[in-house]
């Protein structure tokens, strides 16, 4: 038993730190470092540098598709790596959502036409999932796609569909069955946003960002040949598609990224005369949220290995989902804190010093991570029923 | 990165618990713990002839040479059996700081045979230090140790003085004239004492060739067993009361179906993984040769062995209802064990602050 990562492993991470730290613009990292959110030119940008060196901006794929073929471990690695250096999230509803439900269901033909556009970051995805009666208890969705003849006619709504604005495509769970109970009557569709009768509506959230859409179906036609796997089997391209989503769930990296962060800015505050790092109750806050963090990534690194000799990651996901996230906000609420009156300024206003801008934004928006990918409340009715088996 | 054991550690692993669940149960513990000595020298013999006592002792002294790594697997196993017996304090702890004295090699060998127990006797009142004089060749300790536990066990303490200044570590045989145990149970059940020591003459021979830096690292090699110990009791109480919420029924229905029940139960788990998590890295830790490094890691994995141990013990209690509160229940021992265990050899503030400190934040 040990803790260390492989020579080789260590090798692969220097390459990749070298790598975003000569080639991420310093724009994109600025932006990331003040919580600012990016253009869609930007993401591209950043997605584009990164396929350029090897379809490195698809870090799950396998070989065959055009990607690097990392082992998880090599794909922790770099999720780390990017976070550490302040490159920006990649946006996962191409490269780790729908991708891998396309390899894993779809056909040749959809594997040709889509994969390489994802691939060459030149196509944009967005999920079609929650809907304003379907969120924790998204089987109850009743988005309806109607057969006639080579096509489907879509209509519904569907909500809390992050970055639309910017996508081409559009992977969606319809109801195909009204009939069936639940999970039964469920397809799989890719929608082309440029159809007749797709709406996108901006929601703006409570950091003043737009960031999520509700997107309108009316009478949307749908070729047939958009629909992956089989009729009514849609909740299984869901299912799995699911336990790609929370591959780099915990959010290591950038959870570490934002930690040393607030140590400068504990370092830089001052309180009674002293940096504000060196009062004691702050220093204890602060240490609370290191201790946490290394063992969480230990946690982390556990069910990597565990993913590494093929036992399935599975519901220990949800635990890293809870405890990552938790962490992501306690960092936001302490930096918040550490920035104090300036942290007031909103909307673009900066009076204080330039740590303190955007502050509050970023912590509010922050509060999502509790909330979406399944809720914090849902991932312990996962721990409580899957592994507990309660 | 390997979180695997070996055979032979999974094979140790499993000796342990097979002795626990068959020669070692909760009755026989109780037998045990009313008894007049509170700790049975037949099960400390039956220790030392499963090979448990050798652990710790390296080979060329009669031992097997084990790591910290095996002693964890040990004391997982070990602590849902909650042993009165002095395994953590002498067979670990103890144990790993003779191994760094050569002069002591013939006591090792008998402590492997489970002939002689030793305690290390550290903890002290700031307002009794203990002092030690020089008394010609002899030396002179006097001064007060504070609830040692299994001190009246212990064939030999291993006390820590002050002389001259600085800190200096005396073997004292328990029976040695002016050496006195004021000894009471503890609310885990184990046995501990008040040493006063009133002019207590020793040899120069007594001294060990070691200082302050060999006692921080066997306590430091105990503080990563004590963290075992915990994970191994806080898996025995959530798997008990995870059974518990399957099998007792209220309006109709397994409690276990009630999501109130269901979450705290998934915060149990959560708090134990990640306290299973810093047990790995004090294991690994705890013999690192960067004093800060190994610092850091210990403290981290104490403090949050310490937030996980009160947490489950509490819930444990919780979730078991009434029937928690019972004595009848082993599920209130384990709770007052953890609860021991955040208290012993640092609670969690003390940790916090060494963390800090270690960490050099500002």
């Amino acid at each position: 038993m040990n803790l260390d990562f492989t020579d080789a492993d260590n090798a692969f991470r220097a390459e990749v730190r070298a790598f975003v730290r000569e080639q991420l613009p310093p724009a994109i990292r600025d932006k990331v470092a003040n919580g600012v959110h990016l253009t869609r030119d930007e993401h591209l940008q950043w997605q584009r540098l990164l396929h350029a060196r090897g379809g490195w901006n698809c870090p799950g794929w396998p070989k065959a598709f055009g990607g690097p073929g990392w082992s998880p471990v090599e794909q922790y690695i770099f999720e780390e790596e990017c976070a550490l250096g302040g490159a920006p999230r990649l946006v996962p509803f191409g490269i780790k959502m729908v991708a891998p439900v396309i390899m894993a269901f779809g056909s040749a033909a959809q594997q040709a036409r889509f994969l390489p556009k994802i691939l060459a970051a030149e196509e944009w995805w967005c999920q079609g999932y929650s809907e304003p009666g379907a969120g924790s208890d998204l089987a109850s969705l009743r988005t309806r796609a109607v057969r006639k003849g080579d096509t489907y006619v879509v209509n519904g709504q569907k909500t809390w569909n992050t970055l639309g604005q910017h996508a081409d495509w559009i992977f969606c769970l319809v109801r195909t069955d009204p009939e069936a109970k639940a999970q039964r009557g469920i397809s799989f569709l890719l929608i082309d946003m440029k159809s007749p009768g797709v709406t996108v509506r901006p929601i703006v959230t409570l950091d003043g960002a737009h960031e999520v859409n509700e997107i309108w179906f009316e009478d949307v036609e749908v070729p047939v040949e958009n629909l992956v796997g089989e009729e009514n089997k849609g909740w299984t391209c869901a299912k799995f598609l699911l336990g790609h989503e929370r591959s780099n769930i915990a959010g290591i990296g950038i959870a570490k990224r934002e930690l040393a962060r607030l140590k400068t800015i504990a370092a830089a505050e001052t309180k009674h005369g002293k940096p504000l790092i060196a009062d004691p109750l702050f220093a204890a806050r602060v240490a609370e949220i290191e201790i946490e963090l290394m063992a969480l990534e230990i946690t982390n690194l556990r069910v990597l290995s565990a993913e590494a000799e093929n036992k399935a990651p599975g519901p220990e996901a949800s635990i890293l989902k809870v405890k990552g996230t938790e962490l992501q906000q306690a960092i936001s609420e302490l930096i918040l804190q550490a920035v104090g009156p300036y942290a007031l300024p909103f909307a673009g206003a900066a009076p204080g010093p330039a740590h303190a801008a955007n502050r509050a934004a970023q912590y509010l928006n922050l509060r999502k991570l509790s909330i979406y990918g399944g809720s914090n409340e849902i991932q312990k009715n996962i721990v409580a029923q899957m592994i507990l088996e309660l | 990165m390997d979180f695997s054991f070996t055979e032979e550690q999974l094979l140790l692993e499993d000796t342990v618990r097979r002795f626990v669940a068959k020669d070692y149960t909760f009755e026989k513990r109780r037998a045990i713990l009313n008894s007049a000595e509170g700790w049975s020298r037949e099960v400390w013999q039956a220790l030392a002839d499963l090979g448990l006592l050798a652990l710790n002792v390296p080979e060329a002294h009669g031992g097997l040479g084990g790591g910290p790594v095996d002693t964890m697997l040990v004391m997982n196993a070990l602590g849902p059996g909650l042993p009165l017996e002095p395994y953590l304090a002498s067979a670990v702890t103890a144990t790993g700081l003779l191994r760094d004295c050569p002069a002591q090699a013939g006591l090792l060998e008998k402590m492997a045979t489970g002939e002689h127990i030793v305690v290390i006797a550290h903890e002290e009142q700031n307002d009794v230090p203990t002092l030690c004089r020089p008394a010609g060749t002899d030396f002179l300790l006097d001064g007060r140790k504070c609830v040692v536990a299994h001190a009246t066990a212990a064939d030999m303490l291993i006390v820590s003085a002050r002389l001259a200044g600085e800190p200096a570590l005396f073997l004292v045989p328990r029976d040695a004239a002016g050496l006195t145990l004021d000894s009471y149970p503890t609310l885990d059940g184990t046995r501990a004492a008040e040493v006063h020591l009133a002019g207590v003459r020793l040899p120069a021979a007594a001294r060990l060739d070691a200082g302050r830096d060999t006692l921080e690292r066997a306590l430091d090699i105990g503080l990563a067993a004590l963290c075992a110990e915990a994970v191994g009791i806080m898996k025995a109480a959530i798997d008990a009361t995870v059974d518990y919420l399957r099998t007792r029924r209220q309006f109709g229905q397994p409690i276990g179906r009630f999501q109130a029940l269901q979450h705290r139960a998934a915060d149990m788990l959560m708090h134990y993984e990640q306290a299973r998590s810093m047990s790995y890295l004090a294991a690994l830790r705890c013999t690192a040769q960067d004093a800060s490094e190994r610092r850091r890691a210990l403290a981290a994995a104490k403090v949050t062995i310490g937030r996980a141990a009160r947490f489950i013990g509490q819930q444990a209690v919780q979730l078991h209802g009434g029937m928690g509160m019972t004595d009848e229940l082993v599920v209130s021992h384990w709770f007052k064990r953890l609860t021991a265990i955040e208290l012993l050899a640092g609670d969690s503030d003390t940790h916090l602050q060494q963390f800090i400190q270690a960490s050099a934040y500002a």
